[in-house]
């Protein structure tokens, strides 16, 4: 049988869509009530309570705690302080991704990296030389993200720490109604949010805590067809849906760098080598030959195709996570990965790998479209991502 | 002779290699005759009941490349053939423990990473690896091997053909190839991993029906034979056919019948009727005489060259050749009626464990020093062996309620010191089951019949040469344009008109019917129809 996470005997009694999904070897709620519409809103306009245990947490300490991550990742770890977190690719030698998380700077010499796939035997194998232990947490550290404008006031009801100076993709560590945790203002929503780390042990006490606390502000457990909805608003690419990790691609092709997924920004080619630099630095002189962007369907196109058929266009509530070809006229210059009616903006979205050629904000492409069992174009622009970035994301009190 | 005795093509053997060449044969619509010296087709593919109620796949018991060809231009499905999926390999230990790759991902990464979380990352890496190898190496399966030695246009654009298909390799993967075509299964997987039943288990695939143990250089490749099976859209590696591996062998029977072949059964064959060189017929053990400008021998090239023909009939290297080709029987069969399932201290009660593989291959070590005892003449005392329970994959193989087991072991040599007997293959039986029991203690009490086969009676009962059951060892040396032997692993042979298509052919081993169905449309020249 499948595993529950710590929270299962909390999550599995409110989840009356019985619709779990398997995320990891674990099962998750796709969604708690029978429609994921209310969870999508709390996450924009409450706050949203997201089992996110299944994530592979790797705790790495040691004098070259640093020096070895530097060597591991993109971003530049030597830069980040205490209590920050990174997001960040790290790339194989050919600098394809290999997979992306956050990385957290609990201490001095301390670091827990958040992945989406095992990456134990790739980051001992790359840790040959350096005076570091790697220890897979990933079973006895819980996580919950709690998102959504009044996640800032409910933390407070629960916890004596320092919410309000807590910044965007900082942390802390924190007591929450006597349970040790870890607080990081953090997320996968794009919104106003933090993620909570805690030993498993605690994790059904922490639960009841939060939506203790919450329940007056609009607590709402949220499972991951609205998750996807948020994510895909925010512009945050998703494994697997959005880029084949490296090794797991059966060729070449299906392989992505960091600047063909719009992470070119993560990728600091100034600090000591890398695992993939040498393969990034020359493509950073070339330039990627795709883009990752942001593609919003045309309303009154979308209406034109399905009014043909004597329909009003048919929106996708539930996030489709399917390759759909872009074209510019007859020209397949590219592919959407995923894409949902966001609920928020009123727009068609979708993100889309996008030939360098047609990947500047402003083109029109045309995405393809089935219309009553036809494939059919509407007619697209090219945006950048996020779709949706409210103030209140960084925003400090 | 009566005109009832000639045809267009005899196919000496009912194995399955010799049934899928005379279907083939007879879809083109050639008049076949298929010559089986025992009572039931299917040569070691064979299902029968030796105690009543109870089926027994007698020798072979899992099909795994069966290729899909042959089933579809068979239209084999039609004609009764079934495959159910093997979904799991349960390693037991002898601690107690256990090790089970299961068929869903998540639970099998679970159960390695209890043993090592380093291997259970470096298992999908390896499959990955081994995924795109099988890509690579696939269409050779699927083509008559070339001659090295010969200029002929068609060899050398053969041999074109492969060195451009393996320049398309990418680098780790030519590297990989390369590792796996000269080193042993041990060392190979040493690189990869590091819990021991894991690499154990794994490496007996490259052992089986060879006379090598893990650490003997070239047992890596067969490594690759686990993943071919799945690019062919099987979605797992190994099956088992419903009714046992007997109803592979009818199926693809009634298929050949279908198209008009003559299949007859205790129709032993003595001898091939070579006049000026040519096969012109073949003479029966009880005097009767076919006639047929094709003859094609289902037998292991021993029997094929060495017994079928004169050796005044064929070159002395060649003969040679043939003498030389390894054929040493390395494995015996042991096959149980069962009253209860085996209950394992490791997972007891029924489970779902039970509907898959089970090797008892604990270590690397325990496996080779069960080849030990075989290399100085004496049957392994604590054997590997590949389990399966049929009864409980298809609960037609006994009454309700009980159950068979098949039990495939190594070693066994066929030149066993002293030579085989009665009792000594009794012994065998015995070693077989007190190892067994150490896993299971209930066994021995739950066996209501048990039917031992070491090479010896193999050999004699089912006529493969030294009861080897892939007509000759699957080692590099003898694979490709090496099988049987090079200048003929075309499918022809120094008599004209005198073909093979048995295991001991390109590309042998298992229950494939590639060297059937290649052989059948080298004699027709293309493809047919």
């Amino acid at each position: 049988m499948l595993r529950g996470t710590p929270f299962h005997s909390r999550t599995s009694a409110l989840c009356q869509a019985r619709n779990w999904r398997r995320w990891a070897g674990y099962v998750t709620a796709g969604s708690y009530e029978l429609t994921h519409e209310r969870e999508y809103y709390a996450i924009r306009s409450a706050a949203a309570l997201i089992d996110v245990s299944p994530l592979f947490k790797y705790m790495i300490r040691g004098p070259d705690a640093v020096r070895f991550l530097d060597r591991v990742v993109t971003r530049d770890v030597s830069r980040c302080a205490e209590n920050q977190v990174l997001y960040t690719p790290w790339c194989d030698e050919s600098g394809k991704v290999v997979d992306d998380g956050t990385l957290a700077r609990l201490g001095e010499e301390k670091f827990r990296l958040t992945a989406a796939e095992p990456n134990l035997r790739w980051l001992h194998d790359n840790a040959v030389g350096f005076d570091v232990t790697i220890d897979d947490i990933s079973d006895s550290t819980a996580a919950l993200a709690l998102q959504g404008p009044t996640s800032r006031e409910i933390l407070k009801c629960v916890t004596d720490a320092d919410v309000d100076a807590l910044r965007f993709f900082r942390s802390t560590p924190a007591d929450v109604r006597g349970i040790p945790v870890t607080i990081s203002r953090t997320g996968y929503t794009g919104d106003l949010g933090y993620e909570i780390w805690v030993d498993a042990e605690n994790a059904e006490p922490l639960w009841d805590a939060v939506i203790d606390a919450g329940t007056s502000y609009g607590i709402t457990p949220v499972g991951m067809l609205a998750l996807d909805v948020a994510r895909i608003e925010a512009g945050l690419i998703l494994i697997d849906v959005d880029y084949v990790p490296a090794r797991r691609a059966l060729i070449e092709s299906r392989k992505s760098s960091p600047f063909e997924l719009g992470l070119g920004w993560t990728v600091k080619l100034d600090k000591e080598s890398f695992v993939g630099s040498g393969a990034l630095s020359k493509e950073r002189q070339d330039g990627p030959t795709w883009e990752l962007r942001g593609l919003e369907v045309d309303w009154i196109a979308l209406e034109k195709v399905y009014a043909e058929v004597g329909l009003p266009p048919q929106l996708p509530t539930v996030a489709w996570r399917t390759s759909v070809p872009v074209y510019d006229g007859g020209r397949q210059i590219g592919y959407a990965t995923s894409g949902c009616w966001s609920p928020i903006l009123k727009k068609y979205i979708a993100l889309a790998h996008l030939h360098a050629s047609h990947s500047r904000p402003g083109t029109d492409v045309y995405m393809e479209v089935t219309v009553e069992h036809q494939r059919r174009k509407a007619k697209a622009r090219v945006v950048e991502t996020p779709f949706f970035n409210p103030e209140r994301k960084r925003a400090t009190t | 002779m009566t005109a009832g005795h000639r045809f267009d093509a005899i196919v000496i053997g009912g194995g399955h290699n010799g049934l899928v060449n005379a279907a083939y044969l007879a879809m083109a619509g050639k008049r076949v005759v298929v010559l089986e010296k025992r009572h039931v087709l299917g040569g070691a593919a064979v299902t029968e009941e030796i105690y009543p109620g109870f089926k027994y796949c007698v020798c072979s018991y899992v099909v795994s490349l069966l290729r899909p060809e042959i089933i579809r231009d068979l239209d084999l499905p039609r004609h009764g053939l079934e495959i159910l999926p093997l979904e799991s390999t349960l390693t037991p230990l002898p601690d107690g423990d256990h090790l089970v790759r299961w068929a869903d991902h998540d639970q099998t990464r679970r159960e390695l990473y209890r043993h090592s979380p380093r291997d259970a990352e470096a298992y999908d890496d390896f499959g990955k690896l081994m995924y795109q190898l099988a890509v690579a190496v696939k269409p050779i399966l699927a083509m008559v091997p070339p001659d090295p030695t010969s200029l002929s246009p068609k060899d050398l654009l053969g041999f074109a053909r492969l060195a451009r298909h393996f320049r398309g390799l990418g680098e780790e993967q030519f590297h990989a190839l390369f590792k796996l075509m000269t080193m042993s299964a041990a060392d190979y997987l040493d690189e990869w991993f590091e819990t021991e039943p894991l690499k154990a288990t794994m490496s007996a695939s490259g052992i089986i029906g060879t006379f090598l143990g893990p650490r003997s250089p070239g047992t890596a490749y067969v490594l690759l034979h686990h993943y071919l099976g799945e690019i062919d859209g099987a979605m797992r590696a190994w099956g088992f056919a419903r009714g046992g591996t007997g109803a592979v062998s009818e199926s693809i029977a009634s298929a050949a019948r279908r198209f008009g072949a003559d299949i007859r059964t205790e129709a032993g064959v003595a001898q091939v009727i070579v006049k000026n060189g040519k096969a012109v017929g073949v003479a029966l053990e009880n005097g009767d005489e076919f006639r047929a400008p094709v003859v094609v021998s289902a037998l292991d090239p021993k029997r094929t060259f060495l017994q079928m023909v004169e050796p005044k009939d064929l070159p002395d290297d060649f003969v040679d050749a043939i003498r030389r080709f390894k054929i040493r029987g390395s494995s015996g069969k042991v096959n149980l009626a069962l009253s209860e399932l085996p209950d394992f201290t490791c997972l007891p009660g029924v489970g779902p464990h039970l509907r898959g593989a089970i090797s008892i291959s604990p270590s690397v070590d325990y496996l080779e020093r069960a080849y030990d005892d075989a290399k100085y003449g004496a049957f392994s005392r604590r054997p590997y062996m590949d389990i399966i329970i049929p009864s409980m994959i298809d609960p037609g193989m006994a009454p309700p309620g009980k159950h068979v087991m098949s039990i495939f072991v190594q070693y066994a040599p066929s030149d066993l010191d002293g030579g085989w007997d009665e009792t000594k293959r009794e012994a065998f039986g015995d070693a077989v089951i007190d190892t067994l029991a150490e896993y299971a203690p209930n066994l021995p009490g739950a066996i209501l019949h048990r039917q031992v086969l070491t090479p010896w009676d193999i050999e004699r009962e089912m006529g493969l040469t030294q009861g080897n059951i892939f007509h000759g060892e699957l080692t590099l040396q003898q694979l490709f344009c090496m099988r049987p032997t090079v200048g003929w692993a075309d499918f022809t042979t120094p008599v004209r008109n005198y073909y093979q298509c048995g295991s001991g052919t390109h590309p042998g081993g298992g229950i494939t019917g590639a060297s059937g169905r290649l052989a059948a449309l080298k004699i027709l020249g293309g493809r047919p129809r």
